[in-house]
């Protein structure tokens, strides 16, 4: 399948160097083919999702300087709508994880992590958040942030210049642009317990038109916890 | 000062004499008696205490110096051979920078300091397993096990005490930071305006600070441990990630060091070079001190002003060495590259354009009665505050302390460059202000002179492929962007430094946002903190 539907305004698909973890996220969202006025309002939301991204302000060292040069005025992010940086992770969508993450700081990003709202993503940026770069041989350095949250883009260097931010943004915009979020989930899993739970456990139909009105919600855990619900409710008739 | 008169002061003493520089050792039991009969004597400056472990013993080094006479440097040396419990009286009333050195050396080599009230680990989480910087430190990650949950912070409300009372009877005492009653507000480790991940813990009465408790590590990496098994060469691309803002500083204090160490001739023209990289550095890193001040203020485009004239002297940086914030230029022996041939040309149109927007900078903001009101008045260092917490810099420069390295021990080509060491007297906010866009001004100054003027030859001495210091100790200090960075490195003959200590200029200065804060509003807290301008990640090492 070729990514030439992945058009964001900012650069060209052929300009991108590589491609093909895309084609193949691509091809396995779309395994089961996608439901037309459901892609369709998925576009709409996701243009506007990639043009807005808010970034939390989150800097250990040196390559939150450069995250400032990208900020400010020769870089200037505000260009491609990524300027409104939060200093609550209640109010972000990306982390930038600047600089490198060592055994204290762990459990604070974990926490800052857990506490930003779905749909987030994360970038770690520069060679220490990658693998520890520099630092590898330290006692007190994590290798990496995909040890403690998962990340979404990688952006080589030490520090990467501004440039190289830009060009890992247009990535995880690009990526944002290919999600589903109204979609209904791909669980062949999901698919085969939800009918049965709705005719055994008769749900009501406004709590039918919650669940289905929320597929972000279905995730097997969440299911789990509603049908919990529903058989405490069946116990106590 | 001379040799005489230190012997019969300190009669229990061995004295070394090289140069300006003093090497003391003491015994224990007589340290503190030494370091009181010193500060009585003058030396009223105290810029590190440095944890050694020799081997078979573990030693303390304090580095002592005069605000009279700051060419003379003292090295105060005492050993214990007690590996289990080693302790030493803590100094901590004579020098009020004392308490986080002595925290430090007791979170890396685990010596304890009698009668210090607060013997908590500095860096290192409280629950961590050995003691890193010591020789036999086990480094099996299993020990210690990288947090992965999303745990609280780890308990540093009670402080250790161990309190002598006579030579059998001791015992410790667990007093806590914070009185139940106190209405305490985190601050950090997560705030875009600590600049960097430092935690703070303030202690409010209303709006009113009543207290604040600084909690570093958030960022310590462990760089002079590593820099025990790099070669030199290797350990130069970690000094710029000390103090990144003025990276090329650093660099060039552990290339002086090392030069002094070979006895290298470096060439005339790498020195000139070198300085006007600093220089270059130095006006980056007060552009960038500035905007983020103003922008604790409230004012963004300061900052984007900042960040604009910055990116003119990045673009130099770029075309000299490739690199942007990491230069990597200084290497042992010279620079690593020839200059380009149009570095001069951009340096000159750099200056004029940097004059005009000082005369822009001062009209829109120094001027500004909003800027003026707030800064007016608050945030008061006294001089001898100053110098009791080693605030060296700007800092120490607002309050009336000459501290300047480039006056008192000139390296590289500032001898041969005319400008005055920026000095004022009233120490308040505004003086911290405008101490910055000042040094900028004579920064230009120097660059204008040296410019031109730089020599021909060639721009590296030639050095072997491996470098191998003889065994000593090795010392040289230069002035960063925020004060004095100190490079010990102590080689026992080895490709290898036996121990390397880098002095950070801005861990005095979180010691002196403490000194300063109580009572102000909780709202100049940020802007007191933009005004010292520290680096976090120079802290935490």
């Amino acid at each position: 399948m070729e990514v030439k539907d992945i058009y964001i305004r900012n650069m060209k698909t052929e300009d991108f160097k590589e491609n093909e973890y895309l084609e193949e996220y691509v091809r396995e969202l779309r395994a089961n083919g996608v439901n037309i006025v459901v892609a369709k309002l998925d576009d709409l939301i996701n243009w506007g999702r990639s043009n807005s991204v808010w970034p939390l302000t989150f800097a250990t060292s040196c390559c939150g300087i450069e995250f400032m040069s990208l900020g400010a005025a020769r870089y200037d992010f505000a260009r491609f709508g990524w300027e409104v940086t939060r200093n609550s992770p209640r109010q972000a969508d990306v982390v930038f994880c600047c600089g490198t993450i060592v055994h204290k700081m762990a459990p604070v990003l974990k926490r800052l992590y857990d506490q930003m709202a779905e749909p987030k993503y994360v970038m770690a940026f520069g060679a220490c958040a990658i693998g520890g770069g520099p630092f590898k041989s330290s006692y007190h350095t994590v290798m990496g942030v995909d040890q403690i949250i998962p990340v979404d883009v990688y952006i080589p260097g030490c520090p990467p210049r501004p440039d190289a931010m830009i060009y890992g943004m247009m990535q995880l915009a690009r990526k944002i642009k290919m999600q589903e979020f109204f979609s209904l989930s791909k669980d062949p899993q999901l698919w085969d317990l939800i009918p049965t739970y709705i005719k055994e456990l008769k749900l009501k139909a406004r709590e039918l038109v919650y669940l289905l009105t929320h597929p972000k919600l279905w995730d097997i855990e969440v299911v789990n916890f509603i049908i919990a619900i529903m058989e405490k409710k069946g116990g106590k008739q | 000062m001379n040799l005489e008169t230190l012997q019969t002061l300190l009669p229990f003493a061995a004295i070394e004499q090289k140069g300006n520089t003093y090497n003391l050792t003491v015994p224990g039991e007589n340290l503190y008696e030494a370091a009181s009969l010193l500060k009585k004597d003058g030396f009223d400056f105290l810029w590190d205490i440095i944890g050694m472990d020799y081997g078979d013993t573990l030693g303390v080094i304090y580095g002592l110096s005069s605000s009279a006479a700051p060419v003379v440097l003292l090295f105060l040396k005492t050993e214990t051979s007690d590996k289990e419990a080693p302790k030493f009286d803590s100094v901590v009333d004579l020098w009020d920078s004392a308490d986080l050195y002595e925290r430090e050396v007791h979170d890396f080599f685990g010596i304890c300091f009698a009668n210090n009230p607060d013997m908590r680990r500095l860096f290192l989480r409280q629950d961590w397993r050995g003691f890193p910087l010591r020789k036999d430190y086990d480094a099996n990650p299993e020990l210690n096990p990288i947090p992965l949950g999303n745990e609280n912070l780890a308990d540093m409300e009670t402080l250790p005490v161990l309190n002598i009372m006579n030579e059998d009877d001791k015992f410790e005492v667990h007093e806590t930071v914070f009185d139940k009653s106190e209405y305490v507000v985190n601050f950090g480790p997560q705030h875009p305006a600590t600049h960097g991940v430092l935690h703070l813990r303030v202690s409010l009465d209303g709006e009113i600070i009543r207290k604040m408790d600084p909690n570093f590590g958030y960022i310590h990496r462990g760089i002079e441990k590593m820099s025990e098994a790099y070669t030199y060469p290797q350990i130069l691309h970690l000094t710029d990630r000390l103090d990144y803002l003025s990276g090329t500083i650093n660099r060039h204090a552990v290339c002086l060091a090392v030069e002094k160490g070979l006895q290298m001739e470096v060439p005339e023209r790498a020195h000139y070079i070198r300085t006007i990289i600093d220089e270059l550095t130095r006006i980056a890193s007060h552009l960038l001190g500035w905007g983020c001040m103003c922008m604790d203020m409230g004012s963004i485009t300061a900052f984007v002003y900042g960040m604009r004239d910055r990116e003119k002297i990045m673009d130099i940086f770029e075309e000299t060495c490739g690199g942007r914030l990491m230069a990597n230029y200084s290497v042992i022996g010279g620079v690593m590259a020839d200059i380009p041939p149009n570095f001069q040309k951009k340096i000159k149109r750099f200056i004029p354009y940097m004059r005009k927007m000082l005369k822009e900078y001062h009209l829109l903001f120094t001027g500004n009665p909003i800027a003026r009101g707030r800064m007016n008045g608050i945030g008061y260092l006294s001089r001898e505050k100053a110098i009791a917490l080693g605030a060296t810099g700007p800092v120490g420069r607002a309050s009336g302390w000459s501290n300047d390295t480039r006056k008192i021990e000139p390296y590289a080509a500032y001898a041969k460059a005319v400008f005055k060491e920026v000095l004022r007297s009233d120490g308040l906010t505004f003086d911290r202000y405008i101490i910055r866009l000042d040094e900028i001004e004579e920064s230009l100054k120097i660059l204008e002179q040296l410019t031109d003027n730089i020599p021909e030859g060639n721009y590296a001495a030639k050095t072997k492929a491996i470098i191998k210091l003889p065994e000593g100790e090795y010392f040289q200090r230069v002035e960063g962007a925020r004060g004095e960075f100190c490079v010990y490195i102590n080689s026992r003959g080895d490709k290898y430094p036996y121990r390397i200590k880098f002095r950070s200029p801005s861990m005095t200065l979180v010691n002196v946002l403490k000194a300063i804060v109580p009572g102000t509003k909780v709202a100049d807290l940020i802007m007191l903190g933009g005004s010292l301008d520290y680096v976090i990640p120079c802290i935490d090492r």
